[in-house]
């Protein structure tokens, strides 16, 4: 699925003022891409996400998924995980992915697709646990697992692993990369975390805040999987790490 | 060895629990054996725990606790269901809400109590008044905290029916209901004990019958052993139907770890 992001701005009015919170970006995603977007606090990328999955309605501009604009209405074939893992504490893990399906199936189809996608995040035996009973990481994959269930043509990820460890961080982060090489969904990756953009995307956006403005776009052109401790690698972060504290000198 | 371990936690949960009231009971024995305590107000124990053999003996006990508990059961009934379904109305409306909060601040710090003569003079002394009084004290209590826990379900998880394109029923019955679940119950815990309070009031004003007339009758027959049968029984039955509603929840709002 390819994305593009028109000239969108959005706005927003705090007590008797505004405050502009993202100013004329200008994106284009294709497909199988994934993109990551990384700035620090407070620079709209999150914003910029719920535009383009449609929670959020731009000030200006437009968003074009597949040739056509997107508007509230309109169904669309993306999936959105968020940072914290939003499940229902009183539904089991299989119930949890189960709603996220949006197409009719039978419950025979339902109950294979659920099962299909929990041995793919690596749940298996824990069907018929509560989400409390889960760590912080197994929560994420069920999130996860629970996007993923609608084959989404795109898959938008909120800062998906920052409450994560480290490990279990690295951990989800191939996992999810061993599930895009399976079904090449489009991704795209907000973060503040400057080694996971590196690490996930083809290219990595840089934003900056007030306004939120798209500063540059740098591309990433190392085979996979990538080694988080080779030079090349290292330029590329060196290059990420000099658009954010050129001003500051730090 | 586990359930070892199990077992002398609730004997130890269970000594915590008695010290004081074995305490009391005996300070009450000493006390009224010995005169220190009137025993035109204090009977003593023995006298106490005789008159209650008695009673259930006879069988006369057994229906005074019947017929309390058969107004609490069809009071707290149409309280909850009205309580519920007005709450449900309320809490998912907000033009609702808006229309009825002005009412709700007035009436509600009314004690259903307060209401006895007006509801005897309106639906006249038989039972139905009495199930009124029950009703409204296990109304509010469950209207506002049905009100409360429909207001209050978390945009986050919301957000996530809209990511699914799931209409407003499943919405409704998948993310609102269970939300609202711990809410709704707590209102309920509240009304059923509020029930209880009510339906000894309405007896000791007007009721030939219940454990509320127990404890008029022995006022009025200067029987401090009747009155203190009264007392206790509304004391030992208000504490088993706490410990049910309190286990009914545990198995209901099973998804809140350790809820007490």
């Amino acid at each position: 699925m390819s994305i593009e992001i028109r000239n969108v701005k959005k706005v927003f009015p705090i007590k008797n003022s505004t405050i502009e919170v993202l100013k004329n970006v200008d994106l284009k995603i294709s497909d199988g891409e994934i993109l990551s977007i990384v700035g620090g606090s407070g620079c709209g990328k999150s914003t910029l996400l719920r535009i383009i999955s449609g929670l959020d309605n731009a000030t200006d501009g437009e968003v074009i998924i597949d040739g056509k604009k997107v508007d509230g209405s309109s169904k669309k074939d993306i999936g959105v995980v968020f940072q914290e893992p939003r499940l229902f504490p009183w539904s089991t893990v299989e119930k949890n992915i189960e709603f996220g399906i949006t197409d009719k199936l039978t419950k025979e189809e339902k109950k294979e697709r659920v099962k299909y996608y929990i041995d793919l995040v690596g749940l298996t035996g824990f069907e018929k646990a509560l989400p409390h009973q889960l760590s912080g990481g197994m929560q994420q994959r069920v999130n996860i697992a629970r996007s993923l269930i609608n084959e989404p043509k795109a898959l938008l990820l909120d800062e998906p692993f920052g409450a994560l460890d480290a490990f279990t961080k690295i951990n989800l982060q191939n996992e999810v990369l061993k599930i895009w090489e399976q079904k090449k969904t489009t991704l795209i990756i907000v973060t503040h975390d400057i080694d996971e953009a590196i690490y996930m995307g083809n290219r990595v956006v840089v934003m900056s805040s007030k306004p939120g403005v798209v500063k540059k776009e740098i591309p990433v052109e190392l085979p996979r999987k990538r080694n988080r401790t080779g030079t090349d690698f290292a330029y590329i972060r060196r290059k990420i790490y000099k658009e954010f504290f050129e001003e500051t000198e730090v | 060895m586990n359930t070892d371990f199990g077992l002398n936690k609730h004997l130890k949960s269970f000594l915590y629990a008695i010290w004081i009231p074995a305490i009391l009971v005996i300070l009450w024995t000493i006390g009224s054996n010995t005169r220190v305590l009137n025993n035109s107000i204090f009977p003593t124990p023995q006298k106490l725990f005789g008159a209650w053999y008695e009673m259930i003996i006879s069988g006369k006990y057994l229906t005074h606790v019947i017929s309390s508990f058969s107004r609490v059961i069809k009071g707290f009934f149409v309280g909850s269901i009205l309580g519920i379904t007005l709450g449900t109305i309320i809490g998912l409306f907000s033009s609702a809400k808006k229309s009825t909060v002005a009412l709700i601040g007035m009436l509600r710090p009314i004690p259903a109590i307060a209401l006895i003569p007006l509801f005897i003079l309106s639906l006249g002394i038989g039972e139905t008044s009495k199930v009124a009084v029950i009703v409204l004290g296990s109304f509010w209590p469950i209207l506002i905290n049905t009100i409360a826990g429909l207001s209050t379900t978390d945009s986050k998880l919301l957000e996530v029916g809209t990511i699914f394109d799931k209409s407003k029923r499943q919405v409704l019955f998948n993310i609102i209901f269970p939300s609202a679940a711990p809410y709704i119950f707590t209102g309920l815990r509240l009304g059923v004990s509020s029930s209880w309070t009510c339906v000894v009031a309405a007896e000791m004003i007007a009721a030939s019958s219940g454990i509320g007339y127990l404890i008029s009758y022995g006022r009025e027959m200067a029987q401090p052993a009747t009155l203190f049968i009264g007392v206790f029984s509304m004391g030992l039955y208000g504490l088993l139907i706490e410990l049910l509603v309190i286990n009914l929840q545990k198995k209901a709002i099973y998804w809140i770890p350790n809820s007490k």
